[in-house]
């Protein structure tokens, strides 16, 4: 007799819709409700017609789109170095960018804010892109590092022989080959980056306040449904930000599989 | 000279990342009050850590039990409620398994601040009053995710017919599962286990919204309650830098290991 071993799924599926699927279809809930629970828009409405809320929100897309695009140029010609058998023989560099998220991020932080200030930088816009770009740096040089890796050498020696420039070949080639790497660098940039609330405030004392930091604000005092709104909507530009993104992704995933 | 250029650059961007951390560790070896102030050499912090005899220590220390309680439990619940799902989700087929693992992935791909509201409104709407039960169910819910991604490969690698022919053999499908397919499956349960753990340890936002008001604290909700009142509390330092080490050392320990079986296959 077989026992039917997909059955050892069902208590992690009950899991998943209890504890990530109904939560996420409740902040729709409270969204869309008024203190009382009656059907409303008028949180939605509150936001966009809310300009301190708009500009905030448009400033965290903003910082988060430039810290994005710093650590991808900081990051890419680190993965490029490190997966180049030219230059680097050992997987114990790469291991050295990856080991600073064990220390807590929040003292890292911390730590980073006080540097910045004996150094003599005034908080705000300027610490606040560079410490987290900081934070999160190992986040895009990692997964573009393990594509690098993977590529075939031998398309770029093709390339080579055939007359293409080195310049070419990486604008032709190497790049257009390491494009699912850099989607995920981005993407595990950019979602952390556009939500975080205790980071930010630590990088700039207090100056600067960003998405994460209102939503955080009107959940503790009580305004759940206006917090919810404002989940909700960074819940939407994280949807969206991972469609895009993981679009590749599934199909490289069974391709792997049917081997 | 290409190659010069390039050591030093990686060399130099190493040098910025870790002068934080390397900052912290110096500062550890102070007793000034402030970050970043020099008095003189001393081990005093260490010592006051260990004997608790400063202002704060006894808090300190409650959240630091706190957070290393908080991550054994939910890492340990993760890695079995992983590792049974993940056995599960190998043998399912098409949509199903499709939908599975995308719900997995959700955990992974949101935002720390919407994890903690979604389970925060979950908690309020259920009535459940937070506190550690809800940090810890929280947190086995980010954290199961990766113990499923790191047990699938190995269950991917393992050979089908080794289960099937100890079925043959006579072993109940439970005994099977048990002599056969965890043994196989066992370097995927103690990464997932690890990143589970430290995925727990370094929580910030998603405790900061479950854990209610019963006063509970873990390591980064003191840190940050500590941060906003203005000073941090100076033990943090040498706690922090224990707390690296440690992390340091059972990874080296762990790719030391792992070598060596794969050097002896």
């Amino acid at each position: 007799m077989k026992i039917k071993r997909n059955a050892w799924s069902i208590p992690y599926i009950v899991f998943l819709i209890i504890f990530v699927v109904f939560p996420l279809i409740l902040v729709g809930i409270y969204a869309l409700a008024d203190a009382d629970g009656n059907f409303t828009f008028a949180n939605v409405a509150r936001f966009f017609s809310d300009s301190d809320a708009l500009s905030t929100l448009a400033l965290s897309l903003d910082i988060a789109i430039e810290t994005t695009a710093l650590c991808l140029l900081i990051g890419y010609p680190v993965a490029w170095i490190l997966a180049n058998r030219e230059f680097n023989h050992s997987g114990v560099t790469i291991v050295l960018f990856i080991l600073p998220m064990w220390m807590n991020a929040l003292i890292r932080t911390l730590a980073t804010a006080q540097l910045f200030n004996m150094l003599g930088f005034t908080p705000g816009r300027g610490t606040l892109l560079a410490g987290m770009t900081y934070d999160f740096l190992p986040f895009m040089i990692y997964p573009i590092y393990n594509v690098l890796l993977k590529t075939d050498q031998s398309y770029c020696e093709a390339a080579a022989d055939l007359g293409a420039s080195p310049f070419k070949v990486f604008r032709k080639v190497v790049l257009p080959l390491s494009m699912p790497g850099v989607l995920s660098g981005v993407m595990m940039v950019f979602m952390p980056t556009v939500s975080t609330f205790a980071i930010s405030e630590f990088l700039t004392n207090n100056k600067i306040k960003l998405f994460g930091t209102i939503i955080q604000e009107n959940i503790n005092s009580s305004m759940w449904n206006y917090g919810a709104a404002l989940s909700l909507l960074m819940l939407i530009i994280i949807g969206i930000t991972a469609f895009v993104a993981t679009d590749e992704r599934d199909t490289e995933e069974q391709g792997g599989s049917a081997v | 000279m290409k190659r010069t250029l390039a050591r030093i650059y990686v060399w130099l961007l190493l040098l910025l990342l870790y002068a934080p951390i390397i900052f912290i560790m110096v500062s550890s070896f102070t007793e000034a009050r402030a970050l970043g102030n020099w008095t003189g050499f001393s081990t005093g912090l260490y010592r006051s850590l260990f004997e608790g005899d400063m202002a704060g220590a006894h808090s300190l220390s409650m959240a630091f039990k706190n957070t290393i309680f908080i991550a054994l439990v939910s890492a340990a619940a993760a890695t079995a409620l992983g590792t049974t799902a993940a056995i599960g989700i190998h043998n399912l087929r098409g949509r199903i398994r499709k939908s599975v693992k995308m719900a997995n992935s959700v955990p992974m791909l949101n935002p720390d601040v919407i994890t903690g509201v979604s389970l925060f409104l979950l908690f309020v709407f259920l009535g459940i009053s937070q506190g550690y039960l809800t940090v810890i169910l929280a947190h086995i819910s980010f954290c199961t995710p990766y113990v499923v991604l790191n047990v699938m490969p190995k269950l991917r690698q393992m050979n089908p017919n080794l289960y099937e022919a100890a079925l043959d053999l006579g072993a109940s499908p439970i005994r099977a599962t048990t002599k056969v397919v965890l043994p196989q499956l066992r370097p995927g349960m103690v990464s997932g286990f690890i990143m589970a753990f430290t995925m727990s340890l370094d929580d910030f936002a998603v405790t900061f919204f479950t854990r209610g008001t019963i006063g509970l604290e873990t390591l980064s909700t003191y840190i940050y309650a500590d941060a906003r009142k203005g000073g941090l509390t100076p033990e943090l330092r040498p706690l922090m830098t224990i707390i690296f080490l440690v992390i340091l050392l059972l990874l080296a320990v762990i790719s030391f290991k792992n070598r060596k079986n794969v050097n002896q296959i």
